[in-house]
């Protein structure tokens, strides 16, 4: 069954067959996950010990001669130059790049709703949605439509698709994969991840994509192990729950319920569990919506109708920027652009942009502080499974979701999302934060617990039967 | 005089690295055809980054030494953000809230004067791209091209406090920064190709009635001269308005070359705000002491301590030796010479007249002549070959055609006449044609003896021995023949 395999399972099949299936899986599957903006219609295959393992990359990542749009207008007809050096990491180990994967526009959204062109569906229940921003590759690995995929995570958005799709998703310490080629949305807390079907997988890809990249001046050069480590128990092990996760309101009832199995879970691997108080949690949604929108309005500057992308033409250049960049940002991406042009605008940046840096430091100090006692903090990766399409129209209610995610960007720390379990027949994710450059240690419990769930099946996380 | 002139300087310097300021092409772009040195970062394509260029933080600590700045070990760059086609990404990458340097200073000589400029910040800023104007104007064309080579090109913003008291002074102490420079050999320094540009800030005080004028910022002055003149050109502007009771815009001007004039470039629209921030894809500039003390053991001997050097060590004028130092170039020429031939006046007058004269004509880069030219000539004068007027005549043939003095005169048939016996011949001549002059010199009238003198040069074609002349026609004259 192609649409079950990881990458490991590709390892031991015929690898000229796997780009078949995985054609004919896209050709059945997608017209109803809509998770492709672009599939490739001649992929390029290089030699490599992963030949011929089909994989997807989320659309704001750069892939040479393939259109990259962002889920954006403005970028419709974009096509890159360049690879990201993740993605050429990738094809240099011959794994082949099927297609371009649907997010919400300029990766700024919780559910592939924010599209420029259309909405992704969850795999689980197609009247919902898949989270986001990486909705699209989330819900094609987890629709068995390619192996693994790419995503980009700047405040949860790898690992809260992750979790809606029930796969698995990792977001990185900041600085180790390289940010060259990733189309900056917030560059202080963009980081990519892989999206994969298993805590191994992640590993895995994280061995090929992570290096310092002298393209990017915030690589860090240190040697981390994903791999090699990741089979060992954690007995004895110490885990944080912070007492916040209890104290939010809009926490699902039944979500709370499975993360006391999630407890218990960590009881029988031998850990210890304790619940602490990280009192600054609280403002990490506000601080990351004052510092993403700002750095958002500086990076989308260079989408202005001059060198490429859309333009509107016009007699006059202010004209033709404001036209091109009204027609072609939409309407959240253009919130953000206001919120973030005016918290750096000189009248207030002390009150806003300067204090949001401030009380990031004071929120990285807080979890840093707790990690030093303990070996990671576990929390559910969403308060809440996936919703229906469009039920959500409030932008506040949607940036109040981020509030188990975004602390791990803020600080720079790794974090997964694995699959735990289920809420109304829709998966739920546990999300587990280690220290920085601690990603080794926070698959290898990721690995653990993916191994005892319950809900899993020999140590195989469950995959939708997608109903066309 | 009851008005003074107050100017503060910014300066921009572009750096003559290898490669720009955040990518690997190349920075020397002047020229090229459009388009031709870019890549996916300094375009601003979607997800490129920036790299910061090691070289360009090592020019610009290198300048900041220079200018006596306090060179700071942590630095940072920043975003300034405005819309512009020429701005790929839509911001500068500039330094603003951590410079890489402040508080230094350099003196200028103003009428043999030593005046001190302090320099407020030095910092490190990335180049803008270059418009190119259907019909080269910006309000009547219907299209405007986007050159993109200069995108990223690394330069050195200075700004100067508002020391400077006159245009003159602002023009000194841009061609001091650029003999700085060029010492440093960190920018070609030539404002005719962009290279060193000059913005200023005038305001003058009128100190009977106590009233300030406004500042106003003056652009496009792209030579020397052109900064003397267009300051010179606002200065009165600002008088003539204070003297009748009005004060001038606080606005952005431009040297209009072709009238002489300044015009209003922008009206009085209110400041742009650029929303500075933190560069987030460069990690801050971290200058060691070993690294700051490393950089400090390569830089050169700057022209001030040339000055002192050569004044001590040459006992020549401190004129001569500040006209020396102006070019490392003629500074180390001229040591060269003194060391081969010793009489540093002397060498000193010759590079001062002669060379420099011919060096302003000079087309090329080129410099054919080399202190062996230098030394045969004086060893010529020397033995009494040539006089000082003969050296003098051949020097242009010398320094144009890199030929041998020696060389130069064989050529040309010119040989100083020593040959006393011709010298007596002409003098008798003289002496017959005109009896009256040999009266009158031996009534007393020994002035006269110049008018023989100039005989025998004249017929020799100005090459006998001057000294051997005089002595022969004193000889001839007091009658001992």
């Amino acid at each position: 069954m192609f649409e079950k395999m990881t990458i490991e399972d590709c390892l031991n099949y015929n690898r000229e067959e796997l780009i078949t299936q995985s054609y004919e899986r896209i050709r059945s599957i997608d017209p109803v996950i809509k998770g492709f903006i672009t599939v490739v219609e001649k992929p390029q295959i290089n030699d490599g010990p992963y030949r011929g393992i089909p994989i997807a990359i989320k659309d704001n990542i750069a892939t040479k001669g393939i259109k990259t749009t962002c889920a954006s207008k403005i970028l419709e007809n974009y096509v890159p130059p360049y690879d990201a050096t993740c993605v050429k990491r990738l094809k240099d180990y011959g794994f082949v790049i099927l297609g371009k994967t649907n997010m919400d526009e300029f990766a700024m959204g919780s559910s592939t709703e924010r599209s420029a062109f259309f909405a992704t569906r969850n795999p689980w229940d197609t009247d919902c949605v898949p989270g986001g921003s990486s909705g699209g590759s989330a819900a094609v690995v987890a629709s068995g439509q390619v192996v693994a995929a790419l995503g980009s995570d700047t405040g949860g958005s790898v690992r809260q698709p992750a979790s809606f799709c029930g796969v698995v998703g990792f977001k990185p310490t900041y600085g180790l994969v390289s940010r060259y080629g990733l189309i900056a949305f917030a560059s202080s807390l963009d980081q990519v991840g892989p999206i994969t079907k298993s805590v191994r997988d992640a590993a895995l890809m994280m061995e090929i994509i992570a290096g310092k990249d002298p393209f990017d001046s915030t690589t860090v050069s240190r040697k981390i192990d994903f791999l090699s480590q990741i089979e060992e128990d954690i007995h004895g092990m110490k885990f944080a729950v912070p007492k916040e996760v209890y104290e939010y309101e809009q926490l699902d009832g039944e979500v709370a319920e499975r993360f006391e199995e999630v407890i218990r879970t960590a009881q029988k691997l031998g850990a210890m569990v304790e619940r602490v108080k990280i009192p600054s949690m609280k403002y990490a949604v506000a601080t990351y919506y004052v510092i993403a929108p700002a750095e958002a309005s500086s990076n989308l500057a260079r989408y202005d109708g001059v060198k490429y992308g859309l333009r509107i033409e016009e007699t006059g250049l202010r004209d033709m920027y404001m036209k091109t960049r009204n027609a072609g940002f939409g309407e959240e991406v253009r919130r953000r652009i206001v919120l973030g042009t005016f918290t750096l605008s000189a009248a207030y940046y002390e009150a806003y942009f300067n204090k949001a840096l401030k009380v990031r430091k004071i929120i990285a100090n807080d979890i840093n502080q707790v990690l030093d006692k303990f070996d990671a903090i576990l929390t559910p990766t969403s308060p809440i499974p996936a919703f229906k399409v469009g039920s959500i129209s409030d932008p506040l209610t949607y940036y109040l979701m981020d509030i188990f995610t975004v602390p791990a960007n803020l600080v720079g720390i790794p974090a997964i999302s694995i699959p735990f379990g289920f809420v109304r027949n829709k998966p739920i994710g546990l999300q587990i934060m280690g220290k920085r450059f601690d990603d080794g240690k926070v698959l290898r419990i990721a690995r653990n617990f993916e191994k005892t769930s319950p809900y899993n099946d020999n140590g195989r996380i469950r995959l939708p039967v997608v109903r066309i | 005089m009851s008005y003074r002139t107050v100017i503060g300087l910014e300066i921009h310097v572009q750096l003559m690295t290898k490669t720009k300021a955040f990518c690997p092409c190349r920075a020397d772009v002047f020229e090229l055809p459009a388009n031709t040195a870019v890549c996916p970062v300094c375009t601003g394509q979607p997800g490129a980054l920036p790299v910061v260029n090691s070289s360009m933080v090592e020019y610009a600590a290198k300048i900041a030494l220079a200018l006596n700045c306090n060179v700071h070990e942590y630095s940072r760059f920043d975003r300034k953000n405005y819309f512009y086609p020429d701005l790929p990404k839509g911001y500068q990458i500039t330094q603003y809230f951590y410079p890489i340097a402040t508080s230094g200073y350099m003196d200028i000589d103003v009428d043999e004067q030593v005046k001190r400029i302090r320099i407020r910040k030095l910092h490190i800023e990335e180049d803008a791209g270059k418009l190119i104007h259907e019909g080269d104007s910006i309000t009547q064309a219907h299209y405007s091209l986007v050159d993109m080579n200069r995108c990223g090109v690394p330069l050195v913003e200075i700004v100067t406090e508002p020391d400077l008291s006159s245009p003159k002074e602002a023009r000194l102490f841009v061609e001091k920064l650029r003999t700085i420079l060029r010492y440093l050999q960190v920018s070609t320094g030539d404002m005719e190709k962009g290279a060193l540009r000059c913005d200023a800030n005038i305001s003058v005080v009128d100190e009977i009635n106590n009233i300030q004028s406004n500042r106003v910022e003056v652009k496009n002055m792209n030579s020397f001269r052109f900064i003397e003149k267009a300051l010179e050109y606002e200065e009165q502007r600002i008088i003539d308005a204070l003297k009748n009771g009005q004060n001038v815009e606080k606005e952005t001007r431009g040297w209009d070359l072709s009238n002489r004039i300044t015009i209003s470039m922008r009206g009085k629209e209110e400041e742009s705000d650029y929303r500075y921030f933190p560069e987030p894809d460069i990690p801050p500039v971290i200058l060691s002491e070993e690294k700051l003390d490393q950089i400090k053991s390569t830089l050169v001997e700057l022209p001030d301590q040339k000055v002192e050097r050569f004044v001590e060590l040459y006992k020549i004028p401190r004129y001569d030796a500040t006209v020396l130092a102006m070019d490392k170039e003629i500074a180390d020429f001229y040591e060269a010479c003194v060391k081969k031939i010793g009489k540093p006046k002397e060498v000193s007058n010759l590079i001062m007249t002669e060379m420099l004269r011919e060096m302003k004509q000079l087309e090329t880069e080129q410099i054919k002549i080399t202190p062996e030219h230098i030394y045969e000539l004086f060893s010529l004068m020397d033995k009494g070959e040539i006089s000082i007027k003969m050296a003098k005549d051949i020097f242009p043939q010398i320094f144009r055609t890199g030929k041998m003095p020696s060389q130069v005169l064989e050529e040309k048939g010119i040989r100083q006449i020593s040959d006393e016996k011709l010298i007596e011949e002409i003098v008798r001549k003289a002496m017959i044609q005109n009896p009256k002059a040999v009266e009158q010199y031996r009534s007393g009238k020994t002035n006269i003896i110049g008018y023989f003198v100039g005989q025998v040069m004249k017929e020799t074609k100005g090459s006998a021995n001057p000294q051997l002349v005089n002595d022969v026609v004193k000889r001839l004259l007091e009658g001992s023949s």
